[in-house]
């Protein structure tokens, strides 16, 4: 049986949090400059060459890319023969949260409540998934702060199964177009197809996460994902929606098991930053 | 951003009627002088107390609002990364301001038609920053003071001091959307 401490837990995740926020993933960095020589805009150009200049600053002075450094969604990823010490899995995630905005100068974006809408003036309660693994020793955590520009604009629809991946081709494309400008793009789209609702939903977030430079194991959804890109980027919106063939930098699609009377179809949408850094113990 | 370009238009805010008059959509310009944050908490209060008939904050003649709430600042910075906010939330108050005076704004993201048909009776104009590039934008603030409603926090009303402050004029006061026209000209 692993042991693992849950003052080990917070400062991971306080470390995770200030790295999400202030350095981009090498796999959208290199989107971002592969982007601008295929753009056709002139101002869609400026903008892209300002996001690589931001994501420099970013990187190099630890300040936020984003003013906007979410609602911290965890990802935990963990083996049934893991033994938490100290304390609560759960409390030690939220500490962590915590203690990586205040240390990282991140803004505290989180209301208690959805209708008094007081600040709690820490960005805790952080939205937490937990997986179990079959592997031993297994600890694994990624934290995705998420910017709320581009989760407004994220979408759910039950589709009938007669409607089939046509209805969920349309459902995508509508989701982005009724998003035009605002969730910053270039987006990452993520999409997920099957289960019930709220696993839909979930794994159209989780979707979010997979490496744009990494090819979907599934040829199926490999050419969905490339077919869905292509339509997406003829859509005009382009950068900041100033117009341009640069309006989505990747598509993932992640699919589950779904019963014999449903096509649920989650649409996440994340921002040209689509934060995520992970670590584990 | 074009830091080679010498040809880069900086315009002064506060904002004249004959500035914003040549102010034409798809423009990319550079905002030196005083800009307000407001984002969403602080045009709700801004609206009842326009209501109530109270006096503003601050003096809104030609004056441009920032949908901003910045990140907070770091020892010896004067804010913290600051980028637009989405526009459209403002949609249900910013009529009501604009005839008010407050005509001139930057957020991100399409606005509603009444918005635009009161940027036009009222010659204003909506300018659009780069959403999430913010701290890059930070780096233009030279002074940040709280002027009203400190108690919301990132959401208080902060007057900015900004040097060229890169932003795409998205409606012009002829009200032509940026969105809609370049979106058109790039569909396929």
């Amino acid at each position: 049986m692993k042991k693992v401490k849950s003052a080990d837990i917070t400062a991971l995740v306080e470390r995770l949090c200030i790295e999400a926020c202030c350095i981009i993933s090498e796999d959208i960095n290199k989107k971002f400059k592969s982007s601008l020589l295929t753009e056709r805009s002139p101002l869609a150009k400026e903008v892209l060459s300002t996001l690589i200049d931001n994501a420099q600053i970013a990187r190099e002075e630890r300040s936020p890319m984003c003013q906007d450094t979410g609602m911290t969604v965890v990802f935990v990823k963990m083996s049934q023969n893991i033994q938490i010490e100290g304390g609560f899995i759960e409390d030690a995630i939220n500490q962590g949260v915590r203690q990586g905005y205040e240390k990282g100068y991140l803004r505290k974006s989180v209301v208690e409540d959805p209708f008094n809408r007081v600040n709690t003036k820490d960005n805790t309660p952080a939205i937490i998934h937990y997986e179990l693994v079959p592997d031993d020793d297994v600890f694994h955590i990624t934290v995705s702060p998420k910017g709320f520009g581009s989760e407004n604009k994220s979408a759910l629809k039950m589709l009938t199964p007669s409607e089939g991946v046509e209805g969920v081709k349309k459902f995508v494309i509508d989701t982005i177009i009724e998003a035009g400008g605002n969730p910053c793009p270039p987006i990452i789209v993520g999409v997920g197809v099957g289960g019930t609702m709220e696993r839909a939903a979930f794994l159209s977030k989780r979707a979010l996460l997979a490496p744009l430079d990494v090819v979907n194991e599934d040829p199926y959804l490999s050419n969905l994902e490339d077919e869905l890109l292509e339509e997406i980027n003829k859509l005009g919106i382009g950068p900041a929606g100033f117009g341009g063939t640069t309006t989505a930098l990747g598509v993932n699609i992640l699919t589950n098991a779904t019963h014999i009377a449903g096509l649920p179809v989650s649409v996440n949408i994340g921002c040209h930053a689509t934060r995520h850094a992970e670590g584990e113990l | 951003m074009n830091k080679d370009t010498t040809d880069k238009k900086v315009i002064t805010s506060p904002f004249t009627n004959e500035v914003i008059n040549e102010l034409k959509t798809g423009d990319m310009v550079y905002i030196s002088g005083v800009i307000y944050t407001a984002r969403d908490a602080a045009h709700k209060i801004l609206f009842e107390m326009i209501e109530r008939g109270e006096k503003m904050p601050f003096e809104f003649e030609g004056q441009a609002v920032y949908y901003a709430g910045p990140a907070p600042a770091k020892p010896g910075k004067p804010i913290g990364s600051v980028g637009p906010t989405t526009g459209g939330r403002m949609d249900a108050y910013s009529p009501t301001l604009i005839e008010n005076g407050l005509k001139v704004m930057i957020g991100k993201g399409t606005r509603s038609d009444a918005v635009v048909d009161a940027i036009v009776k009222n010659n204003g104009v909506y300018f659009a920053a780069i959403g999430g590039a913010a701290a890059l934008m930070a780096k233009c603030v030279i002074s940040s003071e709280i002027v009203a409603f400190e108690e919301l926090g990132t959401e208080a009303i902060r007057r900015l001091v900004v040097n060229e402050l890169p932003v795409v004029v998205a409606i012009d006061s002829q009200g032509d959307d940026v969105y809609k026209k370049a979106i058109e000209e790039y569909k396929q």
